[in-house]
């Protein structure tokens, strides 16, 4: 079994002023991961693949089949094919078993329904229960499985279908963290062995590493930015995918060959090693976002120990030296919120928002808390710059 | 009952009385019914002609206007369930009245449809030559009016609980509707479908009301249950005996209905 092509440019407008435009291809057997905040669009787009959403503009083509198409397309005939007929099978947060089946009536019913005799899909069923790690658990009632369990069966339903597309609307978000892992790994198995093509939204950058070759970001309704998940994650084109990739992203323009922005006291430049980001930081005054990774930030204790004595330290010496002779790199930073993580705590200061990391022992031994004046530095091996092409409101 | 106002009895007594003179008024009515049974001559009492003439009738139509409340039933139950919350408030309406009119009133009601000179009445005569009113259809006609809102109402219930999240997984899974219809959307609604037909059977049983009106009261051809107790008391064909032994079967056949209702609701709760 491999998965069909997947070719679709979406457009999906909604009452209010919500409206989705979005373009994603996947070939087959590739695996793309969908990622964006709550209501950017990401369930709206697997809802209008798969035909339970339909489209106000665009078209999407299955495999080597149009299965919608709308409005002012050039073909100008209207397609709708009923989500039945598609070959596209959504599985979502929620198993959504039939609860007045048993598990292998459950993965059975897909084929069934294309015509497959009772015995034959019974068989079938028992292979692909046996495949997602659950031989001789057909005959439970899902309300008898755990959460895990039940997600392992769902995944066995939509695979049993041999669809040309996998739409995977977050399947791993009511697992716990275990559970969660475990299915990823056989669904990592899976989706390998059965090449098939699949659409997965995920809020966990560690699923779109897990699974997906690609990864699309979805911001209010467009793509803000795609590519191999890889790249993406190293290089996030905004705040959300800087969140989610875990990493620092802040706002500045080029200047003096770095990053610069308005800090606390004085100005904040971040200098940067490699070629391409020199390159970016050359045209003075570009608009550019400076990214690290809070683990290679260095946080020590401000000279003086108070606010208004670090501030004055640090006006006294900006006024000697003069703006244009701050250090690169060093900044003065205030810390507005510390959060525990499991290897010691994450410190994230304001002017600029930069979060750091902190090993346990040296929270303690710096005293650190909320207002605490640090000097925050990062090595410009460390930093990425990367141009800043439109000018979205995060 | 007043002095214990007065003394500033606390709440739960003072209800205590009227709580216990209404279960009486229920319970109370219903055990001298059953005082009045002569256990000796009942199984006689029962199948005297007259009462297995009225036991057969209303058992047959009973099940005949069941029947026919299942199959316009469900259909009607899909559709209001799968209607928009305006169309089906409205059909919900439109359902539940002839459950709240007086069943007499049905019965005129059919009359003025089906009769000599009713809408539906005059064409049946010209065409076929049919007259419905003081036949055995017209019983099972009578019955199913007010049967019909209690399978609707109970199924369509059921169904709007259900949701339609599960018909979308078997769409996206490629069964088309009549198999999502029949795997998928009926036996998540069963529990409301077997309680739906249980109470309409029950309810098509002990019509009275409409069927005296719209079917008369012929022996052995319009005389059910019901109207053979009535009739009893009335001085009529069928005597007393025959009469309080048809009512404990009517009460008996209601308890048995209550306990098998509650009984697929719990297995739907499980």
């Amino acid at each position: 079994m491999t998965g069909g092509r997947l070719d679709a440019h979406v457009v999906v407008r909604r009452r209010g002023d919500f409206t989705l435009d979005a373009r994603v291809h996947a070939e087959p057997g590739e695996v793309v991961a969908v990622m964006g905040p709550s209501g950017a669009g990401k369930s709206t787009l697997l809802g209008a693949i798969s035909g339970l959403v339909s489209l106000s503009e665009g078209r999407v083509r299955i495999g080597e089949r149009d299965v919608a198409s709308a409005g002012r397309s050039a073909a100008g005939s209207r397609v709708n094919v009923r989500p039945a007929l598609r070959g596209a099978v959504l599985l979502g947060q929620d198993a959504r078993l039939f609860p007045h089946m048993s598990a292998r009536e459950n993965v059975a019913f897909g084929p069934r329904a294309r015509g497959v005799s009772r015995k034959v899909a019974l068989g079938e069923a028992d292979d692909w229960l046996w495949r997602v790690g659950l031989p001789g658990m057909g005959e439970h009632r899902p309300a008898e499985l755990s959460g895990g369990q039940q997600q392992r069966v769902a995944v066995a339903r939509a695979l049993a279908t041999s669809p040309q597309l996998l739409l995977l609307d977050e399947p791993l978000t009511a697992l716990d963290p275990e559970t969660a892992g475990e299915v990823r790994a056989m669904l990592h198995e899976q989706l390998t062995t059965t090449h098939a093509t699949a659409l997965i939204v995920t809020h966990d950058a560690v699923d779109a590493a897990a699974l997906a070759s690609r990864l699309i970001f979805i911001e209010q309704g467009t793509i803000s930015q795609s590519g191999p998940v890889a790249s993406v994650l190293a290089a996030p084109a905004t705040t959300f995918a800087a969140a989610v990739s875990g990493v620092n992203r802040i706002l500045g323009v080029a200047h003096r060959g770095c990053w610069w922005a308005r800090g606390v006291s004085p100005d904040v430049l971040i200098a940067a090693a490699d070629a391409d980001s020199q390159a970016v930081a050359a045209r003075e005054g570009a608009a550019l976002a400076a990214v690290f990774r809070p683990g290679v930030v260095r946080l020590e204790r401000a000279a003086e120990s108070s606010w208004t004595g670090a501030l004055r330290i640090a006006e006294a010496r900006a006024a000697e030296q003069g703006t244009e002779q701050s250090e690169p790199g060093s900044w003065l930073a205030r810390i507005v919120r510390i959060e525990r993580t499991p290897g010691g705590a994450r410190v994230h200061t304001a002017d600029p928002a930069v979060a750091v990391d902190v090993p346990a022992d040296a929270v303690a031994s710096l005293g650190l808390a909320p207002g605490t004046p640090v000097r925050l530095r990062v090595a410009p091996t460390d930093v990425r710059l990367l141009p800043v092409s439109e000018t979205r409101g995060s | 009952m007043s002095r214990a106002r007065e003394t500033g009895g606390t709440l739960p007594p003072v209800l205590a009385l009227p709580a216990v003179v209404g279960l009486a008024l229920l319970v109370l009515p219903l055990t001298a019914l059953i005082a009045r049974v002569q256990w000796d001559s009942l199984w006689a009492d029962i199948t005297s002609p007259q009462a297995l003439d009225a036991l057969w009738l209303s058992f047959f139509t009973g099940i005949l206007a069941t029947a026919l409340c299942v199959i316009l039933g469900v259909p009607l139950a899909l559709v209001i369930a799968r209607a928009g919350p305006r169309t089906s408030a409205v059909m919900r309406v439109l359902v539940t009245v002839p459950l709240v009119l007086p069943p007499m009133v049905g019965g005129v009601a059919l009359l003025f449809l089906f009769g000599r000179n009713g809408w539906l009445g005059m064409l049946l005569d010209e065409w076929f030559g049919m007259t419905l009113p003081f036949t055995t259809a017209a019983v099972v006609l009578a019955q199913a009016f007010v049967a019909l809102p209690f399978l609707v109402l109970a199924l369509e219930g059921s169904i709007r609980t259900s949701g339609v999240d599960y018909e979308r997984t078997a769409a996206t899974l490629g069964a088309g509707r009549w198999r999502i219809l029949w795997r998928v959307t009926l036996p998540l609604a069963a529990p409301g479908l077997i309680a739906g037909i249980i109470l309409s059977f029950a309810r098509a049983v002990g019509e009275f009301g409409a069927t005296a009106l719209f079917a008369g009261n012929a022996p052995g051809v319009t005389q059910t249950m019901p109207l053979a107790i009535y009739t009893a008391f009335n001085g009529g064909g069928v005597d007393q005996g025959t009469a309080v032994a048809l009512s404990l079967l009517l009460l008996v056949t209601a308890i048995a209905v209550l306990l098998l209702v509650r009984g697929w609701r719990v297995g739907a709760a499980r």
